[in-house]
């Protein structure tokens, strides 16, 4: 048994067996061919090649269907291009120096790859040429080798897909149902795997050093998607007990969902409180409805932004906002607006920071990449008049960045206007509370700001000044800390002073121990990532308002996290026994 | 034999699409067109070529070519390269 540790990027628990994907390192014996064969051997690349530019011909098909919008089938073409440029070279060393297609392709590319990683690269330009280089080499030794791409021709059964990083054509071609989780050594919480897990419901853990090393094709794996824990030839004990969680986790996350689902969602003295979902893609709209959302909280419009050389144009943003505003009509669907910084580089030409979560993100890098800000608007507003869009600003930490954004958007309204665009002209516009400053003199952003959505995540990470994801200090990550419930409850308080709603977006929101304790503070709209839904609902219904204030004064006598989170498990258990 | 100097404006640099694009262009004239990075020079008509240039934004290109169309060859591809490919 073996119990490796990574990051856990889409919650669940599942058992199953694993199936390595793509990790052949394709390493060619450099094998001579007895002159006699040469023909054949170059006959056999001229099929290869054949093979590998039908098959892209075939995704670019899907994909330009799929995505229309998207120029991404664009780049697959460019891999045509470069398959079809290989030939002539190729064919020559076949004969001149008498080498396999196979060594002859692979030495092709390294000759490429070694040339493009000679000279200094910076902006991670020349690395991602490598990667187009990379893809076509794959396709064209696996065909050579009589090899299909190992999609979902591949997984006869239902497996745990482990792989080093999984590429954009292959996430596309892997059949879902066949899949029972994700395991990866690359990525981070906006990689493609994560992304793709999240939406579909998949467990999945991401960023485990050498895992397709320690793990071979076949081997029963238990993959705790919650915890992030990789669990690889479990012993019986082991075994028996996450069949126990498994099954557990299923039925009770199954049997909540149906239960709430049409449940109206209010306090057990009749209070109403919105409950709505983050999503990340516009795809989870119908997910979000299934577990009983009743808008969205918060969408995230980073995952538009996939490719950094080709940033989405307005029309691709827009049929994404529409799309999410038509699966939820006359309901509340929060946008925010682009948030990212230099750890993720998404629209290429970001320099590194020393610091980048003090850096130029979310609102900061906005003004200063007003091209990509300007499209988004135009696209946000164009949108705007399909339903009840809300815009809201990530990163916010001072009033004047409030004033200077909303200066933006009344440029953008008259451009629009000039052009005759339709767009909602009361479409609230509101701010992330996430940066201690903002926190803070929330009452004075209030006087600018239409609505407040606190997120949890950043906020603890710059109230406590701790980095979440070095392991050293993570027990210093404390959401029950007394400085954070202090810190929400003002927030929450300014926002009712100044009658402007707030909500909350962060994990606490979605995390039913919170629940009671938020209510009592005030909080009467929670976001969660729509699985978490149906648990926070269960709370709600189970509490009265004088019940939750009650909660929230005797959590915020306690003096350290430990004991608020001890109180809390308390309080939560006599309402959902089943989570503890 | 026709010569212009280019910068690459694009933002994301001669990337695989453009690198289509100006490889496709080229292929179309009689007169064979090459292009120089910093005394690297590459045949136009080769995608694999452009891209081992590692083009990022602001890069100055030579481009050259020789033979009957020479000058509307380097012309086309100055238009496309001045004209950002019309990506952006």
């Amino acid at each position: 048994m073996q119990i490796l540790k990574g990051t856990p990027v889409s919650p669940g628990i599942v058992i199953g067996e694993a199936f390595l994907l793509d990790l052949e390192e394709y390493r060619m014996p450099r094998r001579a061919v007895v002159p006699e064969h040469i023909e054949a051997e170059v006959a056999r690349f001229q099929s290869a090649i054949d093979k590998v530019v039908a098959e892209i011909t075939e995704d670019v098909k899907r994909l330009a269907a799929a995505m229309p919008e998207d120029d991404l089938h664009k780049i697959f073409e460019g891999h045509i291009a470069i398959a079809q440029d290989l030939v002539v070279s190729v064919i020559d060393s076949i004969r001149k120096y008498r080498f396999t297609p196979e060594h002859a392709v692979s030495k092709k590319i390294r000759t490429i790859v070694k040339q493009l990683t000679s000279r200094d690269d910076p902006g991670g330009f020349a690395a991602r040429i490598v990667a187009d280089f990379t893809d076509v080499e794959k396709r064209l030794l696996r065909a050579l080798f009589g090899q299909r791409e190992q999609s979902h021709n591949g997984v006869h059964q239902k497996s745990v897909i482990f792989a080093r990083d999984l590429t954009p054509s292959q996430t596309i071609s892997l059949d879902r149902s066949k899949i029972l989780g994700f395991v990866t050594e690359g990525g981070g919480r906006t990689s493609h795997t994560a992304i793709l897990a999240r939406a579909q419901g998949i467990p999945a853990v991401v960023g485990i050093e050498n895992v397709t090393r320690d793990v071979s094709g076949g081997d029963m794996v238990i993959v705790d998607g919650t915890k992030g824990i990789v669990i690889v030839e479990p012993d019986e004990e082991t075994l028996r007990k996450y069949r126990t969680l498994e099954k557990n986790f299923i039925q009770f996350e199954r049997r909540t969902a149906e239960e709430m689902r049409t449940q109206p969602s209010e306090t057990r003295d009749g209070i109403a409180v919105s409950l709505l979902a983050n999503i990340e893609l516009a795809e989870e709209a119908e997910n979000a409805k299934d577990y009983g959302a009743g808008g969205i909280g918060l969408f995230r419009t980073e995952f538009l932004y996939t490719d950094p050389r080709n940033p989405p144009g307005e029309k691709q943003q827009f049929d994404a906002y529409v799309s999410v505003l038509k699966a939820f009509p006359g309901r509340p669907v929060t946008i925010r607006a682009l948030d990212i910084g230099a750890d993720k580089d998404l629209i290429g030409g970001t320099a590194p920071e020393r610091n980048p979560f003090l850096g130029c993100r979310g609102i900061r890098l906005l003004f200063d990449r007003m091209d990509l800000f300007r499209t988004q608007l135009r696209a946000i507003l164009r949108a705007s008049s399909f339903g009840k869009l809300r815009l809201m600003f990530p990163m916010v930490s001072t009033v004047e960045e409030i004033k200077q954004a909303k200066a933006i958007v009344a440029d953008v309204r008259e451009e629009l206007d000039g052009e005759g665009k339709t767009f909602d002209p009361e479409m609230p516009i509101g701010i992330m509370i996430e940066v201690p400053s903002a926190a803070i003199a929330a009452d004075i952003l209030c006087t600018e700001a239409d609505f407040l959505s606190i997120g949890t995540n950043d906020l603890v990470q710059y109230v406590m000044a701790v980095d979440r994801m070095n392991e050293k200090i993570s027990s210093l990550y404390q959401p029950a800390n007394p400085a954070v419930l202090r810190l929400l409850r003002s927030v929450i308080d300014a926002g009712a002073r100044a009658e402007r709603p707030v909500s909350m977006c962060g994990e606490m929101s979605g995390d039913p121990l919170f629940t009671a304790l938020l209510l009592g503070f005030g909080l009467r709209s929670f976001s969660a990532v729509p699985s978490a839904l149906p648990e926070v609902k269960k709370v709600l219904r189970s509490v009265t308002v004088p019940e939750a204030k009650q909660i929230a004064q005797d959590a915020l006598a306690l003096t350290d996290a430990h004991q608020v989170t001890e109180f809390l498990t308390e309080k939560t258990k006599r309402i959902i026994p089943e989570l503890f | 034999m026709a010569e212009k100097t280019v910068t690459i404006q694009n933002r994301h640099g001669l990337h695989v699409r453009p690198a289509t694009q100006l490889a496709e262009l080229a292929g179309k004239f009689k007169s064979p067109v090459t292009i120089v990075k910093d005394g690297q020079e590459v045949s136009a008509r080769s995608i694999i070529e452009l891209l081992t240039l590692a083009a990022a934004h602001g890069t100055e290109l030579r481009i050259k070519a020789e033979g009957p169309d020479a000058a509307e060859a380097v012309d086309a591809i100055q238009k496309l390269i001045d004209g950002r490919f019309g990506l952006e």
